[in-house]
């Protein structure tokens, strides 16, 4: 299966992921992406029925935290990195 | 003591026998660096508390305390694990000036095990490449030529390790970013079983194939150093209760009758005629040890490479998508343009923050999850990726190791890396099946290639069953004394 | 059909709701890291690096969430998956510190059950799709020149409870969020505040033709914090589909809101094409594995429902359907009763002071039941010297207000007043005797057959005891007396 790579893709893409994108990087990354996809596309000949996806590859047994309160980090701290702040709130540009 | 050549249990031993003190062992490495790392850029951040913290564990050992099996042995840590107080970037102009207000469970580990971290080490941005050229600090030289490349992700851990900057270090493993570079650097890398180390604090690159481990200068490094950051964690659910075995003290040499794995697929396609030749003299060498080979077939490695990049691309491009501008990090200097969208605000930040490596595999990883796409590509390849885990659970019913070369050449020059990433992502066909299943390796300095006046090292690669990274140590020990490992040990970096 | 409105039925359409309910399950940390979820809490005081989504941090699901959502599927008659996930959600939003919600997609831990009720004494039945676990947003406050984020929210835990397109009247709706509340808090698992918002109620609705398979376009009601908003809010939703449907205009898919101050819904923001969410498994957390063990060992903690728990206020302690379903609707409520019940040992009357005087007093006052001064223990005093005839029911109500009010015992108000009731029949006898003979004419009059004259007597016998003659006694007595046998 081949897979159309066009610009308008690129750019929806790119929309979904949040990102700028210049003409220039668009007229870079399409090919490569083309070219990408298309060699990955080669999975697609492997068979897979009823093979259920693997995510975490080790066998785990699964952890739970008890529920207990912990506050070792004060807000000012946490806010200290923060690109702009109000008070004890983080700051962005209105929303609505 | 000869501070350069001398094991980390030695080190500590002598700085708890005061011997030697601890603020002595950490202003000596301060001054190599001082001194050396201008030809390397290894190291983005240098501690400005490492000898006060030197001074404190002194201050203890004289009044009796008992410090822990690391105490006053100098890391350096890839600057993808958080360091509390010190910045951790990831080597990317998205975290520029971030100081996170805590510790990676591995730098906790380390810390209370008494070691002193002596700063931050370069790497590719977020660590997605495999040349240390994507970081927003600038490229890392290889110690053995400066022109060269010291691999990546992971590069300034291997470089300022060869160089000897530091006593150990800390890379992390994605796709083979700490394997590759001790490879191209000629010194010891360990990629521990998925869910042996925390990855709590350790920026996320791809969630399911992440994990950290040492990078140094010998195999009984290693076995100290993983004993001391493995274990189950708190803080993340994915690490696992299997009992930490003391590595360091299990060692052995003793390989006779052991049965090592050769994959067919791979030795079938090395392209570079001085890693072929280094992984037959490997074979030879372990046969005389009274190893014997035997020749298994994962065909689905030949699919490693896509599944690879359409898993871990996907897992960034979720994992990335905290990096807005909001909380933390870099945000766009137009946020006061007025009547700034929200989207734009986002997409602007975020597209002046990311570099161009770590957009292209956003992008990448965006398209394979999403609507219409992530059945042929994210979830295909998870579904292939139980295959290519089977096959090798099978090979490991026919052999106790696999032994292969790590990388497809010995370390390329700096801007040698092609413009075309798919012939770059290629390049990683040795390294990423380990992580895709899980699996334990490491890379062991074994020989050299000469390419003009220069000596590049060569690895070879060791992957084990889960968990069974005791055995992997052994078969690596083994490795390390024989010809021409053992002579390759003597040789020295150009930068030193 | 049987609770349809009648409107909807004679303009030959049917309504389709189906409904989400979010509910804040009650644990101390939150779901994914262990920040307080405390209430009230200062601006980003329940904040740490994880639920901020700083780099390197993992989420670890906490074991007490499981326990609750568990507890709350079984008492929805849910199967409870052996093995579920964690998906994320994948958009950007200021308010989503990680740019992804941890919510369950595909493999909820539960689903395919059911909740049974009544609407106007008929019984009903919706059924529940799905129950699955998520983690909750932030808050941001919107400004003309700026917007601000608080973070204490983002990380509770939520159970989104997803209900078939079974309903189809407000009523019926409002009864079906009404039972949900009243279970999670008979769990215990939540406090059901919807004006909190530890309780959210979305309405999914559409209308369609009589008969007519295919669903109507839906429209979604969200931010409906009380059941009467919720009942409201649909009825007007009802109408105004009905009406767009009747005069051949197109319903819109859309989020509306309510204004209940002119009682209309208004668009919020209009369904764009579907969102692109790249839903996938979460790496950072392994499946949810739930064994046979623990569901029965979480099966025996689960307390006697509302349904059951009227149907035996009936059946076992005589009262009517009526009551009991007032009584249960709330497990504060129902738990009052049953211990003033038991500690008094007469229940219809214990009912008929709660259903009266007691929800009269807190309807008033705007308070809980937990709230007020009046213990089950303390209104169990006051019946049994009702039921000893120690003081009138007369009395009583004003003793009730004084305990309220105070929070002491009805015997030591009574003590101060001298409320005693007499009944002390030699004493009666004695002052009806006075009665009598001061009013000599009136007696008269009475034995004539002028029998209206003897509310006078009880009057008078009532005025001169202050109110605390027993009336029945009085009556007695003052009859046995004018007969003539004893003057």
């Amino acid at each position: 299966m081949a897979h159309e790579i066009n610009e308008d893709l690129i750019r929806q893409i790119a929309q979904l992921a949040k990102l700028t994108i210049s003409d220039e990087e668009i007229a870079n990354y399409m090919p490569h992406m083309k070219k990408v996809l298309n060699h990955f596309s080669e999975l697609e000949t492997l068979n897979t029925d009823n093979i259920e996806p693997l995510i975490t590859p080790v066998d785990l047994k699964s952890y739970l935290r008890e529920d207990r309160v912990e506050k070792n980090i004060s807000t000012e701290e946490l806010l200290a990195g923060a690109p702009s702040s109000i008070g004890q709130l983080f700051q962005v540009p209105p929303v609505i | 003591m000869d501070l350069l050549q001398a094991d980390l249990s030695a080190v500590t031993e002598a700085i708890q026998n005061k011997k030697i003190s601890a603020v002595e062992t950490t202003q000596f490495f301060l001054d190599r660096v001082q001194k050396l790392d201008q030809h390397l850029n290894a190291f983005t951040y240098v501690s400005n508390t490492a000898v006060k913290e030197a001074e404190l564990l002194d201050q203890k050992i004289a009044h009796g305390e008992n410090v822990g099996p690391l105490a006053g042995v100098v890391f350096g840590i890839k600057d993808l694990l958080c360091t509390k107080g010190m910045p951790s970037t990831a080597a990317s102009k998205m975290l520029s000036g971030f100081v996170p207000p805590y510790d990676a469970t591995v730098v906790s580990r380390l810390k209370k095990a008494g070691a002193i971290i002596l700063g931050k080490l370069n790497q590719d941005e977020f660590a997605m490449g495999s040349s240390n050229e994507t970081s927003v600090y600038g490229a890392c030289h290889n110690p053995w030529d400066k022109s060269r490349v010291p691999g990546g992700s992971s590069g300034g851990s291997a470089a300022a390790q060869a160089a000897r900057l530091t006593m150990a270090t800390i890379g992390t493993d994605t796709g083979g970013s700490i394997r590759q570079p001790a490879s191209f650097c000629g010194v010891v890398g360990v990629k521990p079983t998925y869910g042996r180390v925390s990855r709590y604090g350790i920026i996320a690159y791809a969630s399911s194939l992440d994990q950290a481990g040492p990078i140094v200068s010998s195999v009984k490094d290693a076995a100290l150093t993983l004993e001391t950051i493995c274990g189950q964690d708190s803080y993340d659910g994915t690490t696992s209760d299997h009992l930490v075995e003391k590595f360091s003290q299990n060692l052995n040499g003793n390989i006779k009758g052991k049965k090592i794995g050769v994959i067919k697929e791979f030795v079938q396609h090395i392209p570079d005629a001085h890693i072929a030749q280094s992984f037959q003299l490997a074979l030879d060498t372990v046969k005389q040890l009274g190893a014997e080979i035997v020749e298994v077939s994962i065909p689905l490695t030949q699919y490693a490479v896509p599944m690879y990049y359409l898993i871990s691309a996907s897992e960034a491009s979720s994992n990335f998508a905290r990096y807005d501008g909001v909380k933390y990090g870099y945000r766009t200097p137009h946020d006061k343009t007025s009547n700034l969208s929200l989207d734009d605000f986002y997409s602007l930040s975020r597209g002046e923050g990311f570099g161009a490596e770590v957009k292209r595999r956003i992008m990448l990883g965006t398209y394979a999850l999403s609507a219409g796409y992530s059945d042929a590509f994210y979830l295909k390849a998870c579904k292939v990726r139980r295959l290519l885990r089977q096959q090798f659970l099978d090979a490991f019913e026919k052999c106790d190791l696999i032994m292969g070369p790590v990388t497809t050449a010995p370390a390329f020059k700096l801007g040698e890396k092609s413009v075309d990433p798919l012939k770059n992502y290629l390049n990683d066909i040795f390294t990423t099946s380990t992580n895709l299943c899980g699996l334990p390796g490491m890379s062991v300095p074994f020989s050299t290639a000469r390419e003009g006046n220069s000596i590049l090292p060569i690895g070879v690669q060791l992957t084990a069953p889960h968990f069974q990274e005791q055995s992997l140590l052994n078969f690596a020990y083994a490795i390390e004394n024989t010809t021409p490992a053992a002579d390759f040990r003597k040789l020295k970096p150009h930068v030193y | 059909m049987s609770t349809n409105s009648i409107d909807t039925i004679m303009s030959g359409y049917e309504v389709v709701i189906g409904i989400e309910v979010h509910v804040q399950l009650n644990t101390k940390s939150k779901i994914f890291c262990s920040d307080s979820t405390s209430f009230g809490a200062g601006d980003n005081e329940n904040i740490s690096p994880i639920s901020l989504g700083m780099p390197g941090t993992l989420p670890t699901l906490n074991k007490g969430v499981l326990d609750l959502a568990i507890k709350t599927g079984l008492a929805l008659n849910c199967h409870i998956r052996a093995k579920s996930f964690f998906a994320r959600k994948n958009y950007f939003y200021p308010d989503l510190p990680k740019g992804y919600q941890i919510s369950q997609y595909e493999v909820p831990i539960c689903e395919n059950g059911f909740v049974e009720f009544s609407v106007e004494g008929q019984p009903r039945k919706v059924s529940i799709t799905r129950a699955h676990l998520e983690e909750d947003a932030g808050k941001s406050t919107h400004f003309p020149e700026h917007t601000l984020l608080n973070y204490n929210r983002a990380g509770i835990p939520l159970l989104e409870i997803v209900s078939g397109p079974d309903m189809k009247s407000a009523k019926e709706a409002a009864e079906y969020c009404k039972t949900i509340r009243s279970i999670v808090q008979y769990l215990d698992v939540c406090d059901g505040n919807l004006e909190e918002g530890s309780l959210r109620c979305d309405c999914n609705i559409s209308v369609k033709k009589v008969g007519e398979k295919k669903l109507g376009t839906k429209v979604e009601l969200k931010n409906l914090n009380s059941f009467r908003f919720i009942e409201k809010a649909l009825e007007f939703e009802i109408e105004r589909q009905i009406d767009l449907c009747l005069s051949d205009k197109k319903i819109v898919q859309e989020t509306r809101l309510y204004d209940p101050d002119k009682n209309r819904t208004y668009t919020m923001r209009l369904k764009e094409d579907a969102q692109d969410y790249r839903y996938f498994i979460d790496p950072d957390l392994l499946p949810i594995i739930v064994t046979d063990d623990k569901i029965k060992q979480i099966q025996k903690a689960i307390p006697e429902l509302p349904i059951k728990k009227a149907a035996r206020f009936v059946k076992e302690l005589g009262l009517s359907t009526d009551e009991a379903e007032i009584l249960t609707s709330d497990k504060a409520l129902a738990d009052f009763f049953e211990m003033t019940s038991k500690e008094s040992g007469y229940s219809k009357q214990a009912s008929n002071w709660i259903l009266g005087e007691v929800l009269r007093y807190t309807n008033e006052h705007h308070q809980t039941i937990q709230q007020i001064k009046v213990t089950p223990k303390s209104l169990s005093d006051l019946i049994k010297l009702i039921e000893q005839k120690i003081i009138s029911t007369k009395i009583a109500k004003s003793v009730f207000n004084e305990m309220m009010d105070s929070g002491n015992s009805a015997a030591s108000i009574i003590d101060r007043h001298g409320y005693k009731q007499v009944t002390d029949v030699d004493e009666l006898e004695k002052l009806i005797q006075k009665v009598l003979d001061s009013n000599s004419s009136q007696v008269d009059e009475y034995r004539q057959g002028k029998e209206k004259v003897f509310g006078f007597f009880v009057g008078a016998v009532m005025k001169l005891t202050k109110g605390q003659a027993d009336p029945d006694v009085v009556n007695q007595l003052l009859k046995e007396k004018l007969s003539g046998r004893k003057i």
